[in-house]
């Protein structure tokens, strides 16, 4: 701080920082970047067709972008249980 | 093993044909073969960069559709014999980079560098993606500055996406450059902070160099700064980012404003 600084105008870079967040937490969205909660619904559905077949339709995905929390709800479908211990013996 | 980066930044005038030729200095500084290319056809600049404007015949696209050899279109420096230039077509347009041909000349180069770097155009276009499609690593050039920040960000998802090593499911390695940075403006909370920009694109930092007159001159002398002045803050600060490169840790030093007492009761910079 300094004797001049008393009048100066207030600082923009904070501002900057402020706009950019929100407006890239926007673009990644749309231009799909794999974000954390994009990555973690890849990486469930690979480990779990490992073991079975999954059905692309049998898959239900929401997610909610919360300010300070995001979540993630991944719907899946098993066809039939006895299937995947025969599968994971492979 | 070669490896090949991008230097690339989506927004224009951030400094990445800058970058591209003082990495390729001071890589080819110490010893190692470097081959800089130029991928902004119609727009070149690199030959300006490296001073070596009066010595192209043969460029990129003529490689690319035969009509020139690749060992006729390498420029050699005349004051390092490590660094070399595959300069940009000046005349033709960009529709005349075929994905084919830019692939048979990376492997061709690959073959004779330890070093390819790419000097990627602006935007997000055809060029910018071939430029980027072999990359093993990119350095992403950006000022602390919102339109340029945005910008980076949207390049990243597009290393992610549009790369030949993102396609075959790895990982290119990223490493973000800040360039023109002004400790001075910064201080002052005028100037996006580097903690901030590191914040908001979370890809590692690999330098800061300082916004400095010396890289202007450079600039006017055809002279890699690492070249015309060794001992100048931006210089120290490429040479750090080169030596990251080849995986050597180096600890950061982040430019810092130097003021004296008049300095500090004024708030200018008084260096």
């Amino acid at each position: 701080m300094n004797f001049f600084g008393l009048f100066r105008k207030p600082a923009s870079a904070p501002v900057a920082r402020e706009r950019l967040q929100i407006l890239l937490a926007h673009e990644r969205t749309l231009t799909g970047r794999p974000d954390l909660i994009a990555l973690l619904h890849d990486e469930i559905v690979t480990a779990i067709s490992r073991h079975v077949t999954l059905d692309p339709d049998a898959i239900k995905v929401t997610t909610n972008r919360g300010k300070t929390l995001s979540t993630l709800k991944v719907d899946i479908e098993i066809p039939h249980l006895g299937k995947i211990s025969a599968v994971a013996a492979e | 093993m070669a490896k090949v980066i991008v230097v690339t930044s989506g927004k224009g005038g951030v400094g990445k044909t800058t970058t591209t030729a003082t990495l390729g200095a001071a890589l080819a500084q110490t010893g190692q073969n470097v081959a800089v290319v130029d991928f902004d056809v119609g727009l070149r600049n690199l030959d300006l960069m490296m001073g070596a404007e009066r010595r192209v015949v043969y460029d990129l696209i003529n490689v690319i559709n035969g009509s020139a050899k690749l060992p006729q279109a390498l420029i050699r420096d005349k004051r390092l014999e490590t660094l070399h230039l595959l300069p940009a077509s000046q005349t033709r347009d960009k529709s005349a980079l075929t994905e084919k041909g830019v692939a048979r000349v990376m492997k061709e180069l690959e073959e004779q560098f330890d070093w390819i770097i790419c000097d990627s155009p602006a935007g997000i276009e055809r060029g910018a993606i071939l430029a980027m499609r072999h990359a093993d690593i990119a350095v992403i050039v950006t000022n602390p500055e919102i339109s340029s920040v945005r910008d980076s960000d949207r390049i990243i998802g597009m290393l992610d996406a549009k790369t030949q090593k993102a396609e075959d499911g790895g990982d290119i390695e990223k490493h973000l450059l800040i360039s023109r940075y002004d400790p001075a403006r910064s201080a002052r909370n005028e100037m996006l902070s580097i903690d901030d920009v590191l914040d908001i694109l979370s890809v590692p930092l690999i330098g800061v160099i300082p916004e400095s007159e010396e890289v202007l001159r450079a600039s006017n002398l055809g002279s890699p700064v690492t070249m015309s002045n060794p001992d100048s803050a931006p210089a120290r600060a490429y040479f750090d980012a080169a030596r990251r490169l080849t995986g050597e840790s180096v600890p950061m030093s982040i430019p810092e404003e130097r003021r004296n007492l008049f300095g500090k009761l004024f708030g200018r910079r008084a260096a």
